[in-house]
């Protein structure tokens, strides 16, 4: 055995304890995590209409074969930041013509359905996750999410948190933009 | 005043393991017998006062005195007997007792039973095993001292985690523990051999029993753990390639090359430096694991409380223990002399794949259990997870064609083996294998191609492994009473080769069949609401409030149909602890050999619901997923029997020129 070739194992060591030292830094958080469901088909849920909502249902049927990407919201009435996401929504839908879903996710029907009647509904369907089952399937860390879903039924887009002032809306709109390109190339 | 006993106890093993770390390597460097032989005692002694402190806390948990900080963040007074034990290795000050204890125990170990290892070997040996001691003692006492005190006292305490009050659980990190830990004793075996520069035939020997009861006590820890995560996450499913799962595997995967590269050096005075790298790197990569669950490097279903200064703290240790044994390595490896020669077609040309492909399997898992982590620091902060495509997708490739290594290397011999030969013996299993395949093919029908390649693989390795024990005794060959006097003679350790190899094809069964065939359900239920899966037909009859010692549950009840005829009724449960504030789930499993049916129900969001409303139901059905438990028991019994040949016990192995024979090789493997 040469003395380079016995080296080899020290230098990859080496290597791994500087990326190690960098990790520890404590302004680290490697929690945060985007979605592992970029890229992949949308998760399998299966969710009840929310009471009293004439509003109907979806799962994940309904997010596959549309004629362009459509937008999933998960959000709750108890949510505060969701209240002011709501009014960026609306216009996307009223003004652009995009299409949104609602996953109402850990609400009771009577505050949601107060709460749609009270800012209005911008929603095609909605699902009501009382168990946060289909919030785990999706791998949200909290509410409000926005997704947004190919017509084949891909995730391209995850935004954590309320899609509220010009950063957030440019950010969110330009990957709303860049699926529909990316599916007019594809022939959809 | 016993927590204090405990902490102070444990200062005096530091104390011992000082005078461990120096005295010995002095007196084997200088000659000195009685230096030497002061680790003896040394080596009792912090066996002494490490169980003194474990004891000490272990009198803690069980009497529930919460007085002591870490009782009161894991116990409860009204928690069963055994999770308050268990407890005791739940917390991270806990668990580190728990690893210098063992870490002390395989010191005395090797320092009573090795009385067959020359004095300066074994001198040097637990030197470096001091070392390891001094470094994980000092973590504690500077870093994480379970016997902290609080003053006032809470009235009781906050419970463990709920997810680890399980019997499997309980039993998981000792086991585990004992594995990672017991390669400690194999490091510091190879340190010595490289301060003494000297590896041969005689060192594989002694460390060979160390090396075999690491790895099975890290098989069947990590077996408990899979186990574990099947029925109580409630997610179905054996394995989710989870960072600290992997941290656990890739120390097994490099444990096992050990194992076999180590045979080589045994019986042929070959792969000396690599037999010598393989156990610096397996002990690396169980450090490794200790420093990833502990510093919150990467995220992870299992961390413990993590904390950047003992993350920092264990670095230190990682780079002076890894860094110095690797430059260690690299100064004193290349002076080793080679040993035998063989052909490209051998046995050892067969151990030789065996090594390169566990190895490269090993590099896999550490990358893409890592690789979140290189991604960010090169690319500024941008996150990425790797999953179980990516494993499944580069480590199965690299398994199958180790698989089907496994079935012909036993067939040849050392120096020089005779290829066609091997294979024409096993024509008739590949053609069997080919059959079973087919035949297998004709009743499932459907799935992928790699699901039945793996099959066939699995069929080739099982039928191959009694095949070559059937050639060792020459069944059908000789007289049957020939051969059963061959069988009794075979050393208990080509009973383990057979028993492991053949336990490997078993378990493959179940990884195959619980992964490709599974069937999932996740539907809504009310009572009376009825689901088919996997030719069973389910019917959810209603919920029922229960209550345990220290939790309430929402139970429910399953009736289950099989063409007509009742089969069983299954109660899952949602479970919540008040005083932890957290909800378990608890699955029920109808099990059988075919495949488990495999029930878990969600918590209604509200008590109107579960008063009669609906909740969710995630029904699997998973075949064969018990060849995956009845498969890793016969690599542990392999590994047992190995570790009880007689050749590990008696006949001390003498140092010299003369090239001994060993039992084994008495048989021909022609």
């Amino acid at each position: 055995m040469t003395r380079a070739l016995a080296l080899i194992p020290l230098l990859i060591a080496l290597v791994f304890g500087g990326f190690f030292l960098w990790g520890l830094d404590p302004d680290r958080d490697p929690n945060d995590i985007p979605s592992v469901l970029i890229s992949q088909p949308a998760p399998e849920f299966n969710l009840l209409e929310v009471d009293g909502l004439a509003t109907p249902s979806f799962s994940q049927a309904d997010l596959v074969g549309n004629p362009g990407p459509v937008i999933v919201n998960v959000f709750a009435s108890w949510c505060v930041p969701c209240r002011a996401e709501h009014a960026v929504l609306t216009q996307l839908v009223e003004r652009e013509g995009q299409r949104l879903f609602g996953i109402n996710y850990k609400d009771k029907p009577e505050d949601a359905v107060r709460w749609l009647t009270e800012l209005g509904n911008p929603y095609e369907m909605i699902g009501a996750d009382s168990t946060g089952r289909a919030g785990i399937e999706w791998g949200i860390s909290g509410v409000p999410e926005t997704f947004i879903v190919g017509s084949d039924g891909t995730v391209l887009y995850r935004y954590v948190g309320p899609v509220v002032g010009d950063d957030a809306v440019k950010k969110f709109r330009e990957a709303l933009d860049q699926a529909g390109a990316m599916e007019i190339e594809a022939g959809g | 005043m016993t927590p204090e006993i405990g902490h102070f106890a444990l200062a005096l093993a530091l104390a011992m393991a000082i005078v461990q770390s120096v005295l010995p390597i002095l007196g084997a460097a200088r000659g000195n017998i009685l230096w030497m032989q002061s680790a003896k005692w040394s080596s009792l002694g912090q066996v002494f006062f490490t169980s003194i402190a474990f004891f000490a806390l272990l009198q803690a948990f069980v009497t529930s005195d919460f007085t002591v900080k870490n009782v009161v963040e894991n116990s409860h007074s009204l928690k069963p007997m055994l999770f308050k034990i268990a407890g005791t290795w739940g917390s991270h000050e806990g668990s580190l007792l728990l690893w210098v204890l063992i870490l002390t125990v395989f010191g005395a170990a090797v320092s009573v039973f090795g009385a067959n290892i020359p004095d300066s070997l074994k001198a040097r040996t637990l030197s470096v095993q001091a070392w390891i001691s001094v470094g994980f003692i000092t973590f504690m006492l500077f870093t994480s001292n379970p016997f902290d005190r609080v003053f006032p006292p809470p009235i009781d305490g906050q419970d463990l985690n709920p997810l680890l009050q399980d019997v499997g659980l309980a039993m998981h990190p000792p086991l585990l523990y004992i594995g990672y830990v017991g390669f400690s004793i194999v490091f510091s075996f190879a340190v010595a051999a490289l301060i003494e520069g000297r590896v041969d035939a005689a060192w594989a020997r002694w460390v060979r029993p160390w090396t075999l009861a690491a790895w099975l006590s890290l098989t069947a820890g990590i077996a408990l753990g899979s186990w574990w995560a099947y029925y109580e996450l409630g997610w179905g499913g054996w394995w989710f390639w989870d960072p600290v799962e992997n941290v656990s595997f890739m120390p097994w995967l490099m444990g096992t090359a050990l194992l076999h590269s180590a045979i080589v050096t045994e019986k042929r005075d070959a792969f000396k430096s690599w037999t010598i790298l393989l156990a610096i790197l397996t002990f690396s990569l169980s450090l490794l694991g200790t420093f990833i669950v502990r510093s919150g490097l990467l995220t992870s279903v299992h961390a413990f409380a993590v904390d950047p200064e003992r993350g920092l703290y264990i670095l230190g240790l990682l780079a002076v223990s890894i860094g110095g044994s690797l430059a260690l390595f690299a100064w004193r490896a290349p002076v080793m002399e080679p040993g035998g020669i063989f052909k490209p077609i051998s046995r050892e040309a067969g151990l030789l794949i065996n090594n390169l492909l566990l190895a490269t399997a090993t590099g896999i898992v550490l990358f893409g259990t890592l690789y979140p982590l290189f991604y960010e620091a090169l690319t500024g902060g941008q996150k990425l997870s790797v999953g179980p495509p990516f494993f499944n997708a580069a480590f199965i490739p690299i398994m199958l064609p180790l698989v089907f290594v496994m079935g012909i290397g036993p067939f040849l011999s050392w120096k020089r083996a005779d290829l066609p030969g091997a294979l024409q013996r096993l024509r008739f299993v590949a053609v069997l294998a080919v059959l079973a395949t087919l035949a297998i093919w004709y009743i499932v029908r459907g799935g992928p191609v790699l699901g039945y390649l793996s099959i066939l693989l699995a069929i080739w390795l099982f039928v191959a492994t009694l095949k070559e024990w059937t050639v060792r005794i020459k069944l059908f060959d000789v007289p049957f009473a020939e051969s059963r006097r061959r069988a009794a003679n075979l050393p208990r350790s080509t009973y383990g080769m057979t028993l492991a190899h053949a336990g490997l094809a078993v378990a493959m069964f179940g990884f195959i069949g619980s992964s490709v065939w599974k069937t999932e359900e996740i539907v809504f239920v009310k009572p009376g609401s009825e689901i088919e899966i996997a030719g069973f037909n389910v019917t959810f009859e209603g919920l029922e409030r229960v209550r345990g010692p220290n939790y309430v549950a929402d139970q429910g009840r399953l009736t289950v149909i099989q063409d007509g005829e009742f089969v069983t009724e299954l109660f899952p449960e949602s479970r919540y602890y008040p005083v932890a504030e957290s909800n378990t789930t608890e699955s029920a499993i109808r099990s059988t050999m075919a495949g488990d049916l495999y029930a878990s129900i969600a918590r209604p969001a509200s008590e109107e619901a579960g008063a009669g409303g609906t909740l969710t139901l995630r029904i699997l059905y998973e075949p064969l997923v018990n060849f995956i438990w009845i498969g890793s028991a016969m690599l542990v019994l392999g590994g047992g029997l190995s570790l009880s040949d007689r050749r590990l016990r008696v006949g001390a192995p003498r140092r010299g020129s003369e090239k001994k024979i060993s039992n084994a090789s008495k048989v021909p493997a022609e």
